[in-house]
């Protein structure tokens, strides 16, 4: 028993560790500038003010760049849940040629780190007239490995029987797709929508290159660009850093089973 | 690094059971969006950018890539020699063989402590905590670190002061900018290998401890004869997904420290964006060939390693 006390001690006190940057910066983007910048400081604001926020989006254009992530952000997931899962269908109940091959190519995709071919997707994307748009900055991402990763293995798992039923009824491979197989996925496509939006929405290398005027930059562009010109203005930036920060923080609280199904649906057991 | 939970291995092969491939083109209907992404957008990418490591191209060629001169080896060559890019490599190979055993070793940590008897809500509840880092936008955390360690008006430096310590420039020091980003790192990744980890220690069955008590082990003895290696294969793929991710560190020093102070932060992969930001693709082609095959390798040895062991 009084093992077990001392792990939940040496748990919070890890927690507090943990979440002090988050905690601190979140009261602290609360505080008027000079309370920020003082010493001893605070925890709780003396003086609770929301001009940072109201500062911010007056100096940086955040609203574009919130809306920008968010379109990005849902184009991202809305492509990936359809291709993600028609592939991943193919690779689950489909006999073509070639099929293992392919799976491999999957994997590959997954191994590639952005810096190796940011250079030339980037010259590609010119060539196709496509830099400072919002497709150039989604099409590599379309259709992400690991969706189909995911998709694969958890489509995997449901009863042949039921798409043979479905074959014998004269449907069409594209009608099994559609009206039993998809319904049939939706607790993984909640977990990949999620993935998809997180992903898509902390995106910063590949944005960073193809936005190149104010008006396409993503909140993380957006931000990093602001404090490389204002690195001393801790008020306005740490009220950006929350706006980046929030969105992804609730999602995360309110449907965090999904991330765990996740975990389980890849065969992580 | 991608921020994800899943991990690409334990496939089960789905067997195709369904007989008669009617239509196999209509297979090849469902692959086509991958197919086409992967060629244009990855497998072409990669191929073209290893062709651009043996030319002089720059950005001003984007126009007309063939008009560029072919210099074969020339650019590889030049790489050894720069400086720079020696400096950037110490700084990953210091970066990943720090970072990773930090990491791991903080991961084990909070997945053993959730896992011995804790009641199921706040053991959610601590898991949900240990894990916000890692699903946070890098830019966020690293204005917010940059906050917290900022010589005056950060927080950091004032509690030092109360214990009399006088805290150092954190970010603008050679001596801590580094380890600071290290830290910073551990920090945000350990969550996702405490997930792992804690999946694979609930998988472990009762009985072997019950043997172990039987034998007469102690906690120490169970924790090294039993936990670890029940827990290879889950350690195995943390240190693989892991270092492949560390090893193409950019985005923390590019926002924090823009590579300084003196190159002392700069990366691999930052070296990489640098001279992409230059203008100079062959020469940064050369470079990312470099350490995409240092990678594939270290990914591959370690599996190897971790096979035999």
């Amino acid at each position: 028993m009084k093992r077990r006390a001392s792990t939940y001690v040496l748990l919070a006190a890890g927690l507090l560790v943990v979440v002090f940057p988050f905690l601190w910066t979140m009261l602290a983007s609360f505080k008027p500038e000079s309370e920020i910048r003082r010493n001893p400081p605070t925890l709780l604001p003396a003086e609770w003010t929301t001009s940072n926020y109201a500062g911010l989006f007056e100096r940086m254009n955040m609203g574009t760049a919130f809306l920008n992530s968010a379109v990005i952000a849902i184009a991202l997931v809305v492509a990936n849940l359809l291709f993600c899962s028609m592939v991943g269908y193919a690779f689950a109940k489909l006999r073509f040629r070639f099929r293992n091959t392919l799976f491999g190519l999957v994997m590959v995709q997954m191994m590639v780190p952005a810096i190796v071919v940011m250079v030339p997707q980037f010259v590609l994307i010119a060539k196709l007239g496509l830099v400072n748009t919002f497709l150039g900055i989604v099409l590599p991402f379309v259709v992400a490995p690991l969706g189909i990763f995911m998709m694969r293995q958890f489509i995997a798992d449901i009863p042949d029987e039921l798409i043979q039923a479905a074959r014998v009824d004269g449907a069409r491979e594209f009608r099994v797709f559609f009206s039993i197989v998809l319904p049939l996925c939706r607790p993984a496509l909640a977990t990949l929508g999620l993935i998809t939006f997180m992903t898509s929405w902390n995106n910063f290398l590949w944005p960073a290159v193809v936005a190149q005027s104010e008006d396409m930059y993503t909140l993380p562009v957006a931000l990093a660009i602001f404090s490389n010109a204002q690195a001393t203005q801790y008020g306005l930036l740490i009220a950006g850093a929350v706006v980046v920060v929030a969105p992804i923080l609730l999602l995360f609280l309110f449907l965090q089973r999904y991330f765990v199904q996740g975990i389980a649906s890849t065969g992580l057991k | 690094m991608a921020t994800t939970l899943e991990r690409p291995v334990a496939v089960k092969t789905p067997a195709p059971k369904i007989g008669k491939p009617r239509n196999s083109w209509v297979a090849w209907i469902f692959v086509l969006p991958f197919l086409v992404v992967f060629v244009v957008f990855w497998a072409g990418p990669l191929l073209a950018g290893l062709g651009m490591s043996f030319t002089d191209m720059r950005s001003t060629d984007v126009r007309d890539p063939f008009a560029v001169d072919v210099v074969g080896v020339e650019n590889y060559l030049r790489l050894f020699d720069d400086e720079l890019m020696r400096k950037a490599a110490l700084n990953t190979l210091i970066f990943v063989v720090t970072t990773l055993p930090l990491t791991i070793a903080l991961g084990l940590a909070a997945a053993v402590a959730l896992n011995s008897g804790i009641a199921r809500l706040p053991a959610a509840f601590f898991r949900l905590g240990y894990y916000t880092p890692y699903i946070t936008s890098i830019i966020g955390i690293a204005v917010a670190w940059r906050f917290l360690l900022d010589p005056d008006a950060g927080p950091v430096n004032q509690f030092l002061g109360w214990i009399g310590i006088d805290g150092p420039a954190w970010l603008s020091d050679e001596r801590t900018a580094l380890p600071v980003i290290i830290v910073m790192t551990a920090w945000r990744s350990f969550g996702f290998d405490m997930v792992v980890l804690l999946a694979a220690l609930q998988g472990i069955p009762k009985e072997l401890y019950e043997a172990a008590d039987i034998d007469g082990a102690g906690r120490w003895q169970r924790f090294r004869s039993v936990t670890v290696p029940m827990l290879r294969p889950a350690l195995l793929f943390c240190t693989v997904y892991s270092s492949i991710g560390f090893a193409q560190f950019m985005e923390e020093p590019l926002v924090m420290t823009r590579g300084g102070p003196a190159g002392a932060t700069t990366s691999a992969s930052l070296a990489i964006y640098n001279q992409f930001g230059a203008g100079a693709y062959g020469y940064a082609g050369a470079a990312a060939t470099v350490l995409f095959t240092v990678i594939v390798a270290l990914a591959f040895l370690q599996f190897r390693i971790g096979r035999r062991s």
